[in-house]
């Protein structure tokens, strides 16, 4: 069970809506990852071409709980706007903190996101900052009393994976609030790996929605957050340098 | 009417002189939909009531697949 302020789910994942090749197949893949919470960006309604059809407006809204992101915005001030059009939907009040200092690689501006969260928690809402692997900022958000953090494993659409394992560690360690690993996961064993270094979820998008079957690798994911979690409340054996036979060292025939 | 909506020039009939009436313009009433005029959020309770204005800067927006 996940618990982001007074809200708990029962899955760990959180699953992105962009880019996927059909609604058709969108729908399934979300059905089948059995995710409860689902981002979106918020923009311009293209009203000036024939309607479109709207993924959020074919879904049941009573099954999923809506995390908008505030994406495109470079200053505090500009996620603040986002999120409080997102919210003038009257069907969310948690907001994604995605304010992007670099064009190239899509990092975090890390001043700007303080900024956001703190003004954003003034305003009453869930925040859930998108930050750097940076392990003294991820403890200034907590003080701030944003409600988690959600630390890039790697930059967003790269697939790359968790790139600092030591600095998620170290964050997963110190944090009172859920770690929630975003960006950069390429593959189910990112996604292991994210939930047995401990983080309490992971969120994920062009892995699924990039896949060459997106609705195989939803279930793919789904089972890697569930392996992933199980093997970190398992408790995992110590790394040794060397070999520690399993079998008897005594007792060998012929001896 | 002239109004400045979603980045573009745009000229509507008289009648279009409310956030409710706009939005009837473009047959959005059912969609999920946020309005912001002159950079302010504008309720639905106040979408009948919100009048426009010659040169209003007006923002539709909705929310799109994004991760």
């Amino acid at each position: 069970m996940l618990t982001i302020a007074n809200r708990t789910f029962q899955s760990r994942l959180l699953l992105g809506t962009g880019k996927y090749p059909s609604f058709e197949v969108q729908k399934e893949a979300v059905a089948v990852s059995e995710t409860e919470i689902l981002t979106f960006a918020v923009r311009r309604m293209n009203i000036f071409e024939a309607s479109q059809p709207n993924f959020l407006e074919q879904l049941d809204l009573t099954k999923y709980t809506l995390l908008p992101n505030t994406a495109g915005a470079s200053t505090a001030e500009e996620a603040v706007r986002i999120a409080k059009l997102a919210k003038a939907s009257g069907l969310c009040d948690m907001i994604k903190v995605e304010i992007i200092g670099d064009k190239r690689t899509l990092l975090p501006d890390p001043i700007e996101t303080l900024k956001a969260s703190e003004m954003l928690l003034e305003e009453g809402f869930i925040v859930l900052p998108y930050t750097s692997d940076d392990v003294v900022l991820a403890k200034r958000l907590e003080d701030l009393g944003v409600h988690a953090v959600m630390p890039g494993a790697s930059p967003i659409g790269s697939g790359k994976g968790i790139i600092n394992p030591l600095n998620l560690a170290f964050i997963i360690e110190q944090s009172n609030v859920p770690v929630i690993v975003d960006a950069g996961i390429g593959s189910p064993r990112d996604v292991a790996y994210a939930m047995e270094l401990g983080a309490d979820g992971v969120l994920l998008n062009t892995a699924v929605s990039g896949a060459k079957d997106p609705i195989k690798m939803a279930k793919a994911v789904k089972y890697a957050l569930e392996a992933g979690r199980l093997g970190y409340e398992a408790g995992r054996i110590e790394e040794k340098d060397y070999a520690v036979a399993s079998s008897p060292t005594t007792g060998m025939v012929g001896t | 009417m002239k109004f400045q909506l979603n980045g573009k020039q745009v000229e509507l009939p008289e009648v279009v002189d409310s956030v409710g009436e706009l939005l009837a313009h473009y047959q959005l009433q059912s969609r999920i939909a946020v309005v912001e005029v002159n950079k302010e959020i504008v309720m639905k309770e106040e979408y009948e009531t919100k009048r426009l204005f010659n040169g209003d800067i007006v923002e539709i927006i909705h929310f799109v697949g994004g991760g």
